[in-house]
């Protein structure tokens, strides 16, 4: 039994890494917020897993807090801004592909042996789901790199955050104020963004973020 | 007569979180300009006279809320500071709503959001658990991200992004950060509550897995180190400052930079006591020393005098914590010191800045001439500031910059000779963009401008005093702080 629920642990977590590999290469918008939205049902699996074999019943309303939020209402009201703006083709990227995607790779390995190797103390189940949290966080931080426009930052933001509850709930015993805390967070950076977004669009028919760089102070 | 807490309507700590709390939600009802900017001064004023009880009597740790030697001089600078700034804002945003660039609407939000920056500055302070401490700060960030877009212009919505985006991810990695130290404290404390609670770990910390604990501080390092703004972290920094509302710039600088270096120096804290961990000094160093040249070079290049200073922020952030990477009582008293007096300098010379460009209606360095001749005292009173930041005797920072570099050539010749470096090229600079800025033929308005002076010359009096006489008992007290650091 220790090993069955340690393998389907692995298997989610992994699962989300391999999403975000997905993330990393989608070209179109609307694709773009469907793998989200599947990279967020993983989580929540993934959080309900450790749930369960934590026996830790807080840990539900997490699970629940990013199936409900995450999968269905945010990739919704993208959808729609999406739709408003009229955005939902092409989507630009700084760097193509090719490297993105080997990028990704190095960034996973990387994460692998520090946090194995920092974490060799730790029980496997915790160090390892730790490891591919660090993996989940570092390609959400690659994803924002590599794209401009506000829209798939922003995706790339929130499936970083992932990778976060993904670590906060690996850790065993960690406090519910810090999982709602950040489900919060998620809700407020959400209605922040949205704010940004429409404003944005306001100003410049555009949620291009290079459309805002040539508004640079010091180069008047 | 002496209070004593009996005699007070709440705890002192409850009061330095709850006025500022129930002040945001009655600005964000009440309507009219006029009663709710004196609102917002009088919970200040509040905040801060409870702060200063929290000095005579401290409330015992609860697994939560704690007040020690160190956290009490940042509460107690912090409100000090947030009340003189809803001074200047009062008049600051009464120009703003004359000229028509905020609305009534805009203001009601600004100075609710005002008065929730402050409690999650001190909610971040007060924190007695590293989870509460990471939401005090993204909570202070959000604030701030909607307040520096407040005048809708492109570049303030260029400005609010770009520090949104790169605080968020700052505050992501402290996360990480803050689960590792929960990870490696598991074992030792057992699962749970008190495994976050900073008394508890700070006792503990020595057995603590270090392998663990040096990932956490890398995250912590550069997730808080983005919202100190250290290079090559710093890039939200000045447009956040330039683009944003003059007091919102004050308080950045002078208050939640601070905060941010506050949680930082928990943390090394805790790196400290663990003798198997690396040393965090180093990477502070380093950190800073960067920062320092690299704000140096910066500085030459601004044409925005908002800019400008915020760069000048960027350097003395770096110096701080430079010296509190070297560590040792000597490096860490004019560390704090030196924060203390950049607080005070910084917003004072934010306040100088605002009236100024409401005078001047622009911000550019070459559209302002002859201050000194146009507007006297607001012209003196900036130059007054700018010689205290370049670190000219007899001001404040003077001292604190001459303590700094004379404990660092005690222990490591080479490293002091950079940081002499470093101020003088920003010096050179400071004093350069001074001289066009305040000295020669006055161009632009010279109309007079409805400023506050109370503000901007209380607090160069306290760096002037500073400089010349520290009294006894602040001595005592920061002497007290820089052994607890270590």
């Amino acid at each position: 039994m220790g090993n069955l629920s340690l393998d389907i642990a692995h298997m989610l977590a992994g699962g989300m890494v391999l999403l975000s590999f997905m993330l990393l290469y989608q070209d179109r918008m609307y694709a773009l917020l469907n793998v989200f939205a599947l990279h967020a049902v993983v989580l929540s699996a993934s959080v309900a897993w450790q749930a369960h074999i934590q026996s830790a019943p807080h840990l539900y309303v997490t699970a629940v807090i990013a199936l409900v939020l995450k999968a269905i209402i945010i990739p919704l009201a993208l959808r729609r801004i999406v739709a408003q703006l009229g955005i939902h083709r092409t989507i630009e990227t700084v760097v193509s592909v090719g490297p993105t995607m080997l990028a990704g790779m190095g960034l996973v390995g990387l994460s692998m042996v520090v946090m194995l190797k920092a974490a060799a103390e730790a029980d496997p189940l915790a160090r390892e789901d730790l490891a591919f949290a660090l993996s989940v966080l570092l390609l959400g931080l690659l994803m924002m790199v590599t794209r401009r426009n506000a829209v798939s930052q922003v995706i790339g933001f929130m499936s970083l955050e992932n990778g976060l509850i993904l670590a906060a709930t690996g850790a065993k015993g960690m406090p519910l104020v810090v999982e709602i805390s950040v489900a919060f967070s998620v809700l407020v950076a959400f209605i922040v963004i949205g704010v940004f977004l429409f404003r944005i669009r306001e100003r410049f028919d555009s949620v291009d973020i290079e459309a805002l760089d040539v508004f640079r102070g010091d180069q008047r | 007569m002496r209070l004593s807490p009996a005699d007070l309507p709440f705890e002192p700590v409850t009061a330095v979180l709850l006025i500022p709390a129930a002040a945001a939600v009655l600005l964000a009802l009440l309507p009219g300009y006029w009663l709710s900017a004196r609102l917002n001064v009088l919970a200040a004023l509040a905040t801060l006279l409870s702060a200063l009880s929290l000095l005579v009597q401290r409330p015992a740790p609860t697994g939560y809320l704690f007040v020690d030697d160190l956290n009490i001089v940042f509460i107690v600078l912090g409100a000090f500071v947030g009340f003189t700034t809803s001074a200047f804002s009062t008049s600051y945003i009464g120009h703003e709503l004359e000229t028509g660039r905020l609305t009534p609407t805009h203001l009601r939000f600004y100075h609710a959001m005002y008065q929730t920056l402050m409690f999650a500055m001190n909610l971040g302070l007060l924190a007695n658990n590293i989870g509460v401490m990471w939401v005090a700060v993204e909570l202070a960030t959000l604030t701030t991200v909607l307040m520096v877009g407040i005048y809708r212009t492109p570049e303030a919505l260029e400005a609010a992004w770009k520090y949104f985006i790169l605080g968020s991810v700052g505050i992501a990695l402290a996360l990480f950060g803050t689960i590792l130290v929960y990870m490696a404290a598991r074992p030792v404390l057992g699962e749970g509550q008190d495994a976050m609670v900073w008394t508890a770990l700070i006792e503990k910390a020595h057995g603590f897995s270090p392998n663990l604990l040096n990932v956490a501080f890398i995250f912590l390092m550069l997730g808080y180190g983005t919202k100190v703004g250290l290079a090559p972290l710093h890039a939200w920094l000045p447009d956040a400052h330039a683009e944003g509302p003059t007091p919102i710039s004050a308080v950045l600088s002078g208050l939640l930079l601070n905060v941010a270096l506050y949680v930082l120096l928990r943390f090394k804290m805790l790196m400290a006591a663990n003798p198997a961990a690396i040393p965090p000094g180093p990477l502070m160093v380093t950190m800073g020393l960067v920062s320092l040249i690299f704000a140096g070079f910066m500085l030459y290049r601004r044409r925005d005098i908002k800019r400008m200073f915020a760069y000048s922020s960027i350097e003395h952030m770096g110096l701080i914590t430079f010296a509190f990477g070297m560590g040792g009582p000597l490096a860490n008293f004019a560390g704090l010191l030196h924060m203390t007096m950049h607080s005070l300098t910084k917003s004072a010379i934010f306040f100088a800045v605002g009236h100024i460009a409401q005078a001047k209606g622009t911000q550019r360095i070459a559209d302002i001439r002859g201050l000194t001749e146009s507007h006297p005292v607001l012209g003196w009173g900036l130059v007054l500031g700018v010689v205290a930041i370049a670190g000219l005797p007899p001001l404040g920072i003077f001292m604190s910059e001459f303590l700094i570099v004379s404990s660092t050539f005690a222990r490591a010749p080479l490293l002091a000779l950079l940081v002499v470096f470093g101020l003088l090229l920003a010096l050179g600079a400071l004093l350069l963009r001074l001289g066009e800025v305040a000295f020669g033929e006055p161009t632009g308005s010279t109309a007079p401008v409805k400023a506050s002076y109370v503000p901007l010359f209380a607090h160069l009096a306290l760096v002037l005093a500073a400089g010349i006489y520290l009294p006894g008992p602040l001595v005592a007290w920061f002497q007290a702080v820089a052994r607890l650091l270590g």
